[in-house]
């Protein structure tokens, strides 16, 4: 399918999970189309990086579930750390990083949460005080167990990227890390997959061990072949991260209006042919 | 042949993060930021030999490469799905930095000022309250100053002794807030209610130095001329470290020489 099917398939108000981890493997061709979307009052679950940026900069996110928000070479994402800053998103639920993962993992085996140590003692049980504890029924020498109930991190709908796909949803990571985008899968009702390139299905396991065969065709709703559809994060091997064209996001999302009004009008605002063909420009120019 | 005269600041704090990890035994050394990282490097190469390292992305490392050198040779493999694992497992050692820490030992990375809108957000809590429950956890801070050692942290990310107590048996039992290592001094938190404790200043450093960097009290065993000093790095650590782990001196962009040393 195509990007604009998947997001006229969304709807206002939708909780939507986004794979890959902060700077790592983002589906940011979707990323950018929602970006540049009608839709709003989001609810974003996130291993943060600049897909957290890009959706609250466009003043898209209603509620943020993350656990960190990182650019990893940029240690600290601007657009996120201005919406927190002018206080634009209206509800945020900061978790520790194994806790956003249990809240996945409750979600994708249909449980209502999870119990781990996690967050005990921490602020984090402070600042979401809807999060629960739960005691345990066993005693094994220590008490019965006061534990965290990780509430399930429910999603309407998972984007994920990954290097390759059949056109039935069958997919592979060929990087190092599968990050957690099975989960994200497992937790919605709807996975939209995007992929650098859609192949036949027995040349996803040519050359490549089938263990890396990470999601399934009964995890996936639609897939979209979206070839540099990570950058301007990693998609190890087809590509590293691009540092300078981060460093020019950095540079914009930090400076004044007027220069994220730039960065916006030269790589934003036309569709994702146009983002391409405006990355190649600037790469061509920063040779030179 | 190097002379003992012209060891620096960062080769000390070096040093005082390997003594950090020595008694680990066969566990997780995950180090957060440079000095950590050539520290545990330097640990696993002298007196811990069964630390187990990672490229901090998704490889365990069987050789020992200098600071950001790709392995040559790998034993296993740790994606981050796996490292929650080890997390849980408990057989880790997590050092990582520390924008606020508190006299009891809680630690904040997630943001200054007022959750609800803070003055400057930062990276969130990240695993630091999973960590602190779970592991062995120290800190490092490469600029000690009132700013980072505060009375009490805006936010808690991660969670020392006391308040750990207060959460119960469940959050308490495998605390284990080890070290505090600065560039100025290393502390535990075996004070009195579970406070800081100086257990070195690094050479040349002053407890009243320490003092008058700290925007928080710590406990000191007797009285200041009794806090020992921080011991210098031997000369087969200073060669590993020179020679073998950081040849390009990255370490002195996270604690720089002092001003003689560079003239």
């Amino acid at each position: 399918m195509s990007i604009e099917a998947v997001i006229d398939s969304l709807e206002d108000g939708m909780t939507i999970g986004i794979g890959g981890w902060g700077p790592r493997r983002k589906p940011m061709a979707l990323v950018r189309a929602l970006y540049r979307s009608d839709l709003e009052d989001l609810t974003l679950v996130s291993w943060g990086g600049a897909d957290v940026g890009l959706l609250s900069r466009a003043g898209k996110v209603r509620k943020l579930v993350y656990a960190f928000v990182s650019l990893d070479s940029v240690p600290l994402e601007p657009n996120f750390q201005r919406a927190r800053q002018t206080g634009s998103i209206p509800e945020v639920v900061e978790l520790d990083e194994g806790m956003f993962n249990a809240g996945l993992q409750a979600a994708a085996q249909r449980l209502p949460f999870l119990p781990m140590r996690a967050g005990l003692g921490s602020d984090v049980l402070v600042n979401n005080p809807s999060i629960q504890t739960v005691t345990s029924p066993y005693d094994e020498g220590f008490g019965h167990e006061e534990l965290v109930a990780v509430p399930a991190l429910k999603l309407d709908v998972a984007l994920v990227h990954l290097n390759r796909a059949d056109a039935h949803g069958n997919a592979t990571y060929l990087g190092p890390d599968p990050y957690f985008d099975d989960l994200f899968c497992m937790a919605a009702d709807r996975a939209y997959l995007s992929c650098e390139q859609v192949v036949d299905t027995a040349g996803l396991t040519y050359e490549t061990p089938v263990q890396r065969l990470l999601l399934n065709r009964m995890m996936v709703t639609g897939v979209v072949e979206t070839p540099h559809g990570a950058h301007f994060t990693t998609c190890t091997p087809d590509y590293e991260r691009d540092e300078p064209f981060q460093r020019a996001y950095a540079k914009a999302a930090s400076g004044t209006d007027e220069d994220w009004q730039a960065f916006h009008d030269r790589f934003l605002a036309g569709d994702e042919a146009s983002y391409q063909a405006a990355v190649q420009a600037f790469a061509e120019e920063n040779q030179r | 042949m190097t002379e003992p005269s012209t060891i620096t600041r960062a080769d000390v704090c070096a040093a005082a993060i390997a003594d950090a990890f020595a008694d680990d035994g066969e566990i997780f050394a995950s180090p957060m930021g440079l000095l950590p990282m050539l520290g545990v490097r330097l640990a696993r190469l002298t007196s811990n030999p069964d630390l187990v390292l990672s490229d901090g992305e998704a490889l365990f490392l069987a050789g020992v490469p200098p600071l950001f050198a790709k392995a040559d040779k790998v034993e296993g493999w740790i994606p981050f799905r796996k490292v929650f694992d080890v997390v849980a497992y408990g057989k880790r050692h997590v050092m990582m930095g520390a924008t606020q820490i508190d006299a009891h030992g809680n630690q904040n990375i997630s943001a200054i000022g007022d959750f609800s809108q803070p003055t400057r957000q930062l990276l969130g809590s990240r695993g630091a309250p999973g960590n602190t429950v779970n592991n062995r956890t120290s800190y490092w801070v490469p600029r000690h100053s009132p700013r980072v050692f505060v009375e009490a942290v805006d936010i808690v990310s991660g969670v020392g002794p006391q308040r750990a107590e207060q959460a119960g048996p469940a959050a308490s039992r495998f605390n284990d807030i080890h070290r505090v290592v600065s560039n100025l001094a290393v502390f535990d938190v075996t004070g009195p209610d579970h406070t800081l404790r100086l257990l070195s200043v690094h050479p040349g450093v002053t407890v009243p130095e320490v003092r008058e960097a700290s925007g928080c009290g710590f406990h000191v065993e007797g009285s200041d001329a009794d806090v020992p000093t921080t011991r210098e790095p031997s000369m087969e650590e200073l060669v590993i470290i020179r020679e073998v782990l950081d040849p390009q001196g990255l370490r002195f962009k996270e604690v720089p020489r002092p001003e003689k040393e560079q003239q």
